[in-house]
Protein backbone atom coordinates (compact mmCIF):
# COMPACT_ATOMS: atom_id res chain seq x y z
CA UNK A 1 0.00 0.00 0.00
CA UNK A 2 1.24 3.49 -0.83
CA UNK A 3 2.36 6.01 1.78
CA UNK A 4 1.04 9.48 0.96
CA UNK A 5 2.42 11.15 4.09
CA UNK A 6 -0.95 11.16 5.88
CA UNK A 7 -3.33 8.51 7.16
CA UNK A 8 -7.03 7.74 7.32
CA UNK A 9 -8.64 8.55 10.66
CA UNK A 10 -10.92 5.95 12.25
CA UNK A 11 -14.61 6.79 12.02
CA UNK A 12 -16.05 7.66 15.44
CA UNK A 13 -19.66 7.78 14.35
CA UNK A 14 -21.98 5.37 16.16
CA UNK A 15 -24.12 3.31 13.86
CA UNK A 16 -27.20 2.10 15.72
CA UNK A 17 -28.13 -0.17 12.82
CA UNK A 18 -24.80 -2.02 12.87
CA UNK A 19 -23.91 -2.02 16.57
CA UNK A 20 -24.51 -5.14 18.61
CA UNK A 21 -27.46 -4.54 20.95
CA UNK A 22 -27.61 -8.06 22.42
CA UNK A 23 -25.86 -7.04 25.63
CA UNK A 24 -28.26 -4.14 26.22
CA UNK A 25 -31.27 -6.41 25.63
CA UNK A 26 -29.88 -9.03 28.01
CA UNK A 27 -29.33 -6.48 30.80
CA UNK A 28 -32.70 -4.76 30.37
CA UNK A 29 -34.53 -8.11 30.31
CA UNK A 30 -32.90 -9.15 33.58
CA UNK A 31 -33.04 -5.72 35.25
CA UNK A 32 -35.99 -3.77 33.75
CA UNK A 33 -35.57 -0.97 36.32
CA UNK A 34 -32.74 0.34 34.09
CA UNK A 35 -35.45 1.68 31.80
CA UNK A 36 -36.44 4.11 34.57
CA UNK A 37 -33.08 5.92 34.36
CA UNK A 38 -33.40 9.64 33.61
CA UNK A 39 -29.65 10.14 33.13
CA UNK A 40 -29.34 12.59 36.06
CA UNK A 41 -25.80 11.44 36.85
CA UNK A 42 -26.24 11.13 40.63
CA UNK A 43 -24.74 7.63 40.42
CA UNK A 44 -21.59 9.02 38.79
CA UNK A 45 -21.36 11.89 41.29
CA UNK A 46 -21.31 9.56 44.27
CA UNK A 47 -19.27 6.73 42.75
CA UNK A 48 -16.31 5.63 44.94
CA UNK A 49 -14.35 4.32 41.95
CA UNK A 50 -15.10 7.49 40.04
CA UNK A 51 -13.27 9.51 42.69
CA UNK A 52 -10.02 7.73 41.90
CA UNK A 53 -10.35 6.65 38.24
CA UNK A 54 -12.11 7.72 35.05
CA UNK A 55 -14.93 5.23 35.77
CA UNK A 56 -18.33 6.79 34.97
CA UNK A 57 -21.47 4.72 35.50
CA UNK A 58 -23.63 7.12 33.50
CA UNK A 59 -21.21 6.68 30.60
CA UNK A 60 -21.44 2.89 31.13
CA UNK A 61 -25.19 3.14 30.56
CA UNK A 62 -24.63 5.16 27.36
CA UNK A 63 -22.07 2.65 26.06
CA UNK A 64 -24.49 -0.19 26.83
CA UNK A 65 -27.37 1.52 24.97
CA UNK A 66 -25.15 2.29 21.99
CA UNK A 67 -23.74 -1.22 21.78
CA UNK A 68 -20.18 0.04 22.26
CA UNK A 69 -19.17 -3.21 23.90
CA UNK A 70 -15.41 -2.93 23.48
CA UNK A 71 -15.15 0.18 25.68
CA UNK A 72 -17.78 -1.22 28.02
CA UNK A 73 -15.64 -4.29 28.71
CA UNK A 74 -12.64 -2.14 29.53
CA UNK A 75 -14.54 0.12 31.92
CA UNK A 76 -16.85 -2.25 33.78
CA UNK A 77 -13.93 -4.04 35.50
CA UNK A 78 -13.24 -0.96 37.60
CA UNK A 79 -16.51 -1.12 39.67
CA UNK A 80 -16.00 -2.09 43.35
CA UNK A 81 -19.68 -2.99 43.96
CA UNK A 82 -19.96 -0.58 46.90
CA UNK A 83 -23.57 0.21 45.91
CA UNK A 84 -23.52 3.94 46.73
CA UNK A 85 -24.88 4.65 43.22
CA UNK A 86 -27.95 2.57 44.05
CA UNK A 87 -28.51 4.41 47.33
CA UNK A 88 -28.66 7.83 45.65
CA UNK A 89 -30.58 6.87 42.51
CA UNK A 90 -33.80 8.96 42.48
CA UNK A 91 -35.53 6.39 40.27
CA UNK A 92 -34.60 3.36 42.32
CA UNK A 93 -32.64 1.60 39.59
CA UNK A 94 -30.98 -1.55 40.90
CA UNK A 95 -27.53 -0.52 39.69
CA UNK A 96 -25.58 -3.27 41.42
CA UNK A 97 -27.65 -5.80 39.53
CA UNK A 98 -27.12 -3.82 36.33
CA UNK A 99 -23.33 -4.05 36.79
CA UNK A 100 -23.62 -7.74 37.67
CA UNK A 101 -25.74 -8.40 34.58
CA UNK A 102 -23.30 -6.52 32.35
CA UNK A 103 -20.51 -8.78 33.67
CA UNK A 104 -22.69 -11.84 33.04
CA UNK A 105 -23.51 -10.60 29.54
CA UNK A 106 -19.80 -10.20 28.81
CA UNK A 107 -19.23 -13.79 29.95
CA UNK A 108 -22.16 -15.22 28.00
CA UNK A 109 -22.33 -13.04 24.86
CA UNK A 110 -18.71 -11.98 24.72
CA UNK B 1 -36.87 10.72 1.74
CA UNK B 2 -40.07 12.62 2.45
CA UNK B 3 -40.30 14.56 -0.79
CA UNK B 4 -43.38 16.52 0.27
CA UNK B 5 -41.55 17.98 3.28
CA UNK B 6 -38.51 18.82 1.19
CA UNK B 7 -40.63 20.60 -1.42
CA UNK B 8 -42.15 22.77 1.30
CA UNK B 9 -38.64 23.75 2.45
CA UNK B 10 -37.53 24.41 -1.13
CA UNK B 11 -40.52 26.72 -1.66
CA UNK B 12 -39.40 28.86 1.29
CA UNK B 13 -35.94 29.36 -0.18
CA UNK B 14 -36.21 30.75 -3.68
CA UNK B 15 -33.91 33.40 -5.04
CA UNK B 16 -33.92 35.71 -7.98
CA UNK B 17 -31.53 34.64 -10.73
CA UNK B 18 -30.77 37.07 -13.53
CA UNK B 19 -31.81 35.89 -17.00
CA UNK B 20 -29.22 37.61 -19.22
CA UNK B 21 -26.25 40.02 -19.37
CA UNK B 22 -23.87 38.29 -16.99
CA UNK B 23 -20.44 39.43 -15.82
CA UNK B 24 -18.71 36.07 -15.35
CA UNK B 25 -15.82 35.53 -12.97
CA UNK B 26 -13.82 32.32 -13.14
CA UNK B 27 -12.46 30.27 -10.28
CA UNK B 28 -8.72 30.33 -9.57
CA UNK B 29 -8.52 26.55 -9.12
CA UNK B 30 -11.23 24.95 -11.26
CA UNK B 31 -9.33 25.38 -14.52
CA UNK B 32 -6.62 23.13 -13.15
CA UNK B 33 -8.97 20.60 -11.55
CA UNK B 34 -11.64 20.31 -14.27
CA UNK B 35 -10.33 22.32 -17.22
CA UNK B 36 -13.38 21.92 -19.49
CA UNK B 37 -16.09 23.02 -17.08
CA UNK B 38 -15.94 26.80 -17.31
CA UNK B 39 -15.45 26.71 -21.08
CA UNK B 40 -18.51 24.45 -21.32
CA UNK B 41 -20.56 26.87 -19.21
CA UNK B 42 -19.69 29.74 -21.56
CA UNK B 43 -20.41 27.57 -24.59
CA UNK B 44 -23.84 26.59 -23.25
CA UNK B 45 -24.79 30.15 -22.42
CA UNK B 46 -23.57 31.61 -25.69
CA UNK B 47 -24.33 28.87 -28.22
CA UNK B 48 -27.35 27.06 -26.74
CA UNK B 49 -29.11 29.74 -24.70
CA UNK B 50 -27.90 32.78 -26.72
CA UNK B 51 -27.17 34.88 -23.66
CA UNK B 52 -24.81 37.79 -23.23
CA UNK B 53 -21.98 36.79 -20.88
CA UNK B 54 -18.79 38.77 -20.51
CA UNK B 55 -15.38 38.09 -18.96
CA UNK B 56 -12.80 40.72 -18.05
CA UNK B 57 -9.19 39.61 -18.49
CA UNK B 58 -8.11 41.81 -15.55
CA UNK B 59 -10.10 39.64 -13.12
CA UNK B 60 -8.02 37.97 -10.40
CA UNK B 61 -8.60 35.51 -7.59
CA UNK B 62 -11.19 36.70 -5.06
CA UNK B 63 -8.61 35.59 -2.43
CA UNK B 64 -11.25 33.41 -0.73
CA UNK B 65 -8.85 30.46 -0.69
CA UNK B 66 -6.38 32.58 1.29
CA UNK B 67 -9.10 34.07 3.50
CA UNK B 68 -10.47 30.66 4.48
CA UNK B 69 -6.92 29.43 5.13
CA UNK B 70 -6.35 32.30 7.58
CA UNK B 71 -3.64 33.78 5.37
CA UNK B 72 -5.39 36.82 3.87
CA UNK B 73 -7.14 39.25 6.26
CA UNK B 74 -10.82 40.07 5.61
CA UNK B 75 -10.03 43.76 4.99
CA UNK B 76 -7.69 42.82 2.12
CA UNK B 77 -10.18 40.31 0.74
CA UNK B 78 -12.96 42.94 0.76
CA UNK B 79 -10.75 45.35 -1.19
CA UNK B 80 -9.91 42.66 -3.77
CA UNK B 81 -13.63 41.89 -4.14
CA UNK B 82 -14.37 45.61 -4.46
CA UNK B 83 -11.94 45.62 -7.39
CA UNK B 84 -13.87 42.76 -9.06
CA UNK B 85 -17.06 44.82 -8.67
CA UNK B 86 -15.22 47.79 -10.19
CA UNK B 87 -14.31 45.64 -13.23
CA UNK B 88 -17.98 44.71 -13.58
CA UNK B 89 -19.04 48.35 -13.34
CA UNK B 90 -16.40 49.45 -15.88
CA UNK B 91 -17.57 46.71 -18.26
CA UNK B 92 -21.16 47.97 -18.04
CA UNK B 93 -22.72 44.97 -16.31
CA UNK B 94 -24.89 44.57 -13.20
CA UNK B 95 -25.44 40.81 -12.94
CA UNK B 96 -22.49 39.10 -11.29
CA UNK B 97 -22.08 35.37 -11.99
CA UNK B 98 -19.41 33.37 -10.19
CA UNK B 99 -17.95 30.04 -11.17
CA UNK B 100 -16.65 29.19 -7.70
CA UNK B 101 -18.76 28.34 -4.65
CA UNK B 102 -16.26 29.85 -2.23
CA UNK B 103 -16.21 33.06 -4.26
CA UNK B 104 -20.02 33.06 -4.26
CA UNK B 105 -20.07 32.60 -0.47
CA UNK B 106 -17.44 35.29 -0.04
CA UNK B 107 -19.20 37.83 -2.27
CA UNK B 108 -22.42 37.13 -0.36
CA UNK B 109 -20.63 37.51 2.99
CA UNK B 110 -19.08 40.81 1.92
CA UNK B 111 -22.32 42.26 0.52
CA UNK B 112 -24.10 41.27 3.76
CA UNK B 113 -21.28 42.84 5.82
CA UNK B 114 -21.57 46.05 3.87
CA UNK B 115 -25.37 45.98 4.21
CA UNK B 116 -25.16 45.78 8.01
CA UNK B 117 -22.03 47.92 8.42
CA UNK B 118 -22.11 50.72 5.79
CA UNK B 119 -19.06 52.32 7.40
CA UNK B 120 -17.01 49.25 6.41
CA UNK B 121 -18.17 49.63 2.80
CA UNK B 122 -17.13 53.29 2.86
CA UNK B 123 -13.71 52.36 4.22
CA UNK B 124 -13.21 49.72 1.52
CA UNK B 125 -14.29 52.18 -1.18
CA UNK B 126 -11.55 54.51 0.07
CA UNK B 127 -8.97 51.67 0.13
CA UNK B 128 -9.81 50.78 -3.47
CA UNK B 129 -9.74 54.38 -4.64
CA UNK B 130 -6.37 54.99 -2.97
CA UNK B 131 -4.86 51.76 -4.27
CA UNK B 132 -6.22 51.67 -7.83
CA UNK B 133 -8.20 54.85 -8.49
CA UNK B 134 -11.26 52.70 -9.16
CA UNK B 135 -14.89 53.09 -8.06
CA UNK B 136 -17.66 50.51 -8.17
CA UNK B 137 -21.37 49.80 -7.99
CA UNK B 138 -22.62 46.75 -6.13
CA UNK B 139 -24.14 44.05 -8.34
CA UNK B 140 -27.93 44.08 -8.77
CA UNK B 141 -27.94 40.32 -8.93
CA UNK B 142 -25.42 37.80 -7.58
CA UNK B 143 -25.76 34.24 -8.83
CA UNK B 144 -23.62 31.16 -8.81
CA UNK B 145 -23.12 29.55 -12.22
CA UNK B 146 -25.06 26.48 -11.00
CA UNK B 147 -28.03 28.79 -10.26
CA UNK B 148 -27.95 29.88 -13.90
CA UNK B 149 -27.79 26.30 -15.23
CA UNK B 150 -30.62 25.47 -12.77
CA UNK B 151 -32.69 28.37 -14.15
CA UNK B 152 -32.25 27.12 -17.72
CA UNK B 153 -32.35 23.38 -16.94
CA UNK B 154 -35.61 22.80 -18.81
CA UNK B 155 -34.31 24.63 -21.89
CA UNK B 156 -31.17 22.46 -21.78
CA UNK B 157 -33.30 19.32 -21.45
CA UNK B 158 -35.45 20.45 -24.41
CA UNK B 159 -32.47 20.70 -26.78
CA UNK B 160 -30.47 17.88 -25.15
CA UNK B 161 -29.56 14.70 -27.03
CA UNK B 162 -29.26 12.43 -24.00
CA UNK B 163 -31.08 11.90 -20.74
CA UNK B 164 -30.07 10.44 -17.39
CA UNK B 165 -31.65 7.13 -18.29
CA UNK B 166 -29.79 3.83 -18.25
CA UNK B 167 -29.39 2.91 -21.89
CA UNK B 168 -29.53 -0.83 -21.08
CA UNK B 169 -32.37 -1.01 -18.54
CA UNK B 170 -34.48 2.08 -19.35
CA UNK B 171 -34.41 3.05 -15.66
CA UNK B 172 -33.39 6.49 -14.32
CA UNK B 173 -29.71 6.79 -13.40
CA UNK B 174 -29.12 7.11 -9.68
CA UNK B 175 -27.24 10.24 -8.64
CA UNK B 176 -25.63 11.54 -5.49
CA UNK B 177 -25.82 15.34 -5.36
CA UNK B 178 -23.18 17.12 -3.31
CA UNK B 179 -23.43 20.85 -2.63
CA UNK B 180 -20.42 22.99 -1.74
CA UNK B 181 -20.52 24.20 1.88
CA UNK B 182 -20.20 27.87 0.90
CA UNK B 183 -23.25 27.75 -1.38
CA UNK B 184 -25.96 28.24 1.23
CA UNK B 185 -24.74 27.11 4.63
CA UNK B 186 -23.65 30.60 5.62
CA UNK B 187 -26.64 32.40 4.06
CA UNK B 188 -29.47 29.91 3.46
CA UNK B 189 -31.65 32.52 1.75
CA UNK B 190 -29.03 32.97 -0.98
CA UNK B 191 -29.25 29.37 -2.18
CA UNK B 192 -32.10 27.61 -3.97
CA UNK B 193 -33.73 25.36 -1.38
CA UNK B 194 -31.85 26.72 1.64
CA UNK B 195 -29.02 25.14 3.60
CA UNK B 196 -30.42 21.77 4.64
CA UNK B 197 -32.07 20.68 1.39
CA UNK B 198 -30.54 22.71 -1.43
CA UNK B 199 -32.50 22.02 -4.60
CA UNK B 200 -30.12 23.46 -7.17
CA UNK B 201 -28.54 20.16 -8.29
CA UNK B 202 -31.60 18.03 -7.54
CA UNK B 203 -33.60 20.18 -9.96
CA UNK B 204 -31.08 19.51 -12.74
CA UNK B 205 -30.92 15.76 -12.09
CA UNK B 206 -34.72 15.37 -11.96
CA UNK B 207 -35.38 17.47 -15.06
CA UNK B 208 -32.72 15.61 -16.99
CA UNK B 209 -34.29 12.24 -16.17
CA UNK B 210 -32.27 10.99 -13.20
CA UNK B 211 -33.11 9.95 -9.66
CA UNK B 212 -31.50 11.43 -6.53
CA UNK B 213 -30.25 9.17 -3.74
CA UNK B 214 -30.83 10.12 -0.12
CA UNK B 215 -28.13 8.60 2.09
CA UNK B 216 -27.10 9.14 5.73
CA UNK B 217 -24.02 11.33 5.20
CA UNK B 218 -25.57 13.34 2.38
CA UNK B 219 -24.90 16.72 3.94
CA UNK B 220 -21.42 15.85 5.22
CA UNK B 221 -18.64 18.08 3.90
CA UNK B 222 -16.31 16.53 1.28
CA UNK B 223 -13.47 17.31 3.68
CA UNK B 224 -11.56 19.90 1.63
CA UNK B 225 -11.76 22.46 4.46
CA UNK B 226 -8.84 24.53 3.12
CA UNK B 227 -6.62 24.25 6.22
CA UNK B 228 -7.23 20.51 6.35
CA UNK B 229 -5.78 20.06 2.91
CA UNK B 230 -3.06 22.68 2.68
CA UNK B 231 -0.75 20.99 5.18
CA UNK B 232 0.21 17.54 4.00
CA UNK B 233 0.14 15.90 7.44
CA UNK B 234 -3.45 17.14 7.96
CA UNK B 235 -4.79 15.66 4.75
CA UNK B 236 -5.92 12.59 6.64
CA UNK B 237 -8.81 14.70 8.01
CA UNK B 238 -9.87 15.62 4.52
CA UNK B 239 -9.51 12.04 3.28
CA UNK B 240 -11.42 10.63 6.26
CA UNK B 241 -14.39 12.95 5.60
CA UNK B 242 -14.62 11.80 2.00
CA UNK B 243 -14.29 8.14 3.02
CA UNK B 244 -17.16 8.57 5.46
CA UNK B 245 -19.31 9.83 2.59
CA UNK B 246 -18.26 7.03 0.22
CA UNK B 247 -18.92 4.35 2.86
CA UNK B 248 -22.35 5.86 3.42
CA UNK B 249 -23.36 6.24 -0.24
CA UNK B 250 -21.86 3.05 -1.69
CA UNK B 251 -24.69 0.67 -0.54
CA UNK B 252 -27.14 2.76 -2.61
CA UNK B 253 -25.09 2.06 -5.75
CA UNK B 254 -24.94 5.55 -7.27
CA UNK B 255 -24.15 5.82 -10.98
CA UNK B 256 -22.43 9.18 -10.50
CA UNK B 257 -21.85 12.09 -8.12
CA UNK B 258 -22.82 15.62 -9.16
CA UNK B 259 -21.21 18.65 -7.52
CA UNK B 260 -21.26 22.45 -7.78
CA UNK B 261 -18.03 23.40 -5.98
CA UNK B 262 -14.40 23.54 -7.12
CA UNK B 263 -13.10 21.51 -4.16
CA UNK B 264 -15.78 18.82 -3.82
CA UNK B 265 -15.41 17.18 -7.26
CA UNK B 266 -11.64 17.42 -6.95
CA UNK B 267 -11.56 15.58 -3.64
CA UNK B 268 -14.44 13.17 -4.21
CA UNK B 269 -12.71 12.20 -7.47
CA UNK B 270 -9.05 12.09 -6.43
CA UNK B 271 -9.59 10.63 -2.97
CA UNK B 272 -11.20 7.54 -4.51
CA UNK B 273 -7.81 6.82 -6.02
CA UNK B 274 -6.00 7.56 -2.74
CA UNK B 275 -8.35 5.33 -0.70
CA UNK B 276 -7.93 2.55 -3.26
CA UNK B 277 -4.14 2.79 -2.99
CA UNK B 278 -4.21 2.98 0.83
CA UNK B 279 -6.91 0.42 1.62
CA UNK B 280 -7.54 -1.43 -1.62
CA UNK B 281 -11.19 -0.30 -1.58
CA UNK B 282 -13.13 0.82 -4.66
CA UNK B 283 -16.69 2.14 -4.46
CA UNK B 284 -18.17 1.65 -7.94
CA UNK B 285 -19.24 -1.52 -9.74
CA UNK B 286 -16.69 -4.19 -10.71
CA UNK B 287 -13.64 -2.39 -9.37
CA UNK B 288 -14.59 0.96 -10.87
CA UNK B 289 -14.93 4.16 -8.90
CA UNK B 290 -18.05 6.35 -8.78
CA UNK B 291 -17.66 8.97 -11.54
CA UNK B 292 -17.73 12.55 -10.22
CA UNK B 293 -19.02 15.35 -12.42
CA UNK B 294 -19.37 19.09 -12.32
CA UNK B 295 -22.82 20.44 -13.32
CA UNK B 296 -21.32 22.01 -16.47
CA UNK B 297 -19.86 18.66 -17.52
CA UNK B 298 -23.20 16.95 -16.96
CA UNK B 299 -25.05 19.67 -18.89
CA UNK B 300 -22.51 19.23 -21.70
CA UNK B 301 -23.08 15.47 -21.71
CA UNK B 302 -26.86 16.01 -21.89
CA UNK B 303 -26.31 18.37 -24.83
CA UNK B 304 -24.20 15.74 -26.61
CA UNK B 305 -20.82 17.50 -26.48
CA UNK B 306 -17.75 15.35 -27.09
CA UNK B 307 -16.71 13.92 -23.68
CA UNK B 308 -13.06 14.77 -24.35
CA UNK B 309 -14.00 18.42 -25.15
CA UNK B 310 -15.60 18.51 -21.69
CA UNK B 311 -12.30 17.49 -20.12
CA UNK B 312 -13.62 14.18 -18.80
CA UNK B 313 -10.30 12.50 -19.62
CA UNK B 314 -8.58 14.33 -16.75
CA UNK B 315 -10.83 12.77 -14.10
CA UNK B 316 -9.10 10.35 -11.78
CA UNK B 317 -12.16 8.06 -11.76
CA UNK B 318 -12.88 7.10 -15.37
CA UNK B 319 -16.30 8.24 -16.60
CA UNK B 320 -16.63 5.64 -19.38
CA UNK B 321 -19.05 3.42 -17.37
CA UNK B 322 -21.43 6.39 -17.10
CA UNK B 323 -21.02 7.29 -20.77
CA UNK B 324 -21.86 3.68 -21.65
CA UNK B 325 -24.94 3.73 -19.43
CA UNK B 326 -26.16 6.98 -21.01
CA UNK B 327 -25.44 5.67 -24.50
CA UNK B 328 -23.01 8.49 -25.28
CA UNK B 329 -20.49 7.49 -27.99
CA UNK B 330 -16.81 8.27 -27.45
CA UNK B 331 -13.56 7.52 -29.17
CA UNK B 332 -11.34 5.69 -26.69
CA UNK B 333 -8.30 6.21 -28.96
CA UNK B 334 -8.54 9.99 -28.83
CA UNK B 335 -8.94 10.21 -25.04
CA UNK B 336 -5.42 11.43 -24.47
CA UNK B 337 -4.91 13.36 -27.68
CA UNK B 338 -4.86 17.15 -27.74
CA UNK B 339 -6.69 19.37 -30.26
CA UNK B 340 -3.85 18.96 -32.76
CA UNK B 341 -4.10 15.18 -32.46
CA UNK B 342 -0.78 14.83 -30.61
CA UNK B 343 -0.51 12.60 -27.56
CA UNK B 344 -0.77 14.33 -24.17
CA UNK B 345 0.74 11.25 -22.50
CA UNK B 346 -1.21 8.49 -20.80
CA UNK B 347 -1.29 8.44 -17.00
CA UNK B 348 0.01 5.40 -15.14
CA UNK B 349 -2.77 2.99 -14.22
CA UNK B 350 -3.68 2.81 -10.49
CA UNK B 351 -3.07 -0.43 -8.59
CA UNK B 352 -6.73 -1.14 -7.79
CA UNK B 353 -9.05 1.42 -9.38
CA UNK B 354 -10.10 0.19 -12.79
CA UNK B 355 -8.63 2.36 -15.52
CA UNK B 356 -9.38 2.68 -19.24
Amino acid sequence: MKDFGYTLQPDFSIDFDRNDKRMMLYVVNHEPSLNLCIGCGSCTATCSTGHFTSFNIRAIHTLLRRGETHQLKQEIRKCMFCGKCQLVCPRGVNLRNVILRINRAIEQIG
Amino acid sequence: MNIEGKRRVWKDYQKEIAGDNFFYVRSCVRQNFFPGSEKTFLRILKEELHKDIFENAAHTTCSGIGYHSDIVPFETTMTIVARQFALMTESGYENFATSCITSFGLYTEILETWHHFPEVEERIRKHLKNATGREFSKPKNLSHASDIIFKFRKEIAAVGKYRLINHYTGKPLRAVEHIGCHYSRMFPSKGIGGAEYPYVLIGMIEDWGGEVIDYPERRHCCGFGFRQYLIQANRGYSLSCSKKKFDSMAPYKPDFILTNCPGCPMFLDRWQYTISEMEGITYGENGHGIPVLTYEELAGMILGYDPWDLGLQVHQVPVEPLLDKMGIPYNADSKFLNKEGASMGKPKAPSFLKFY
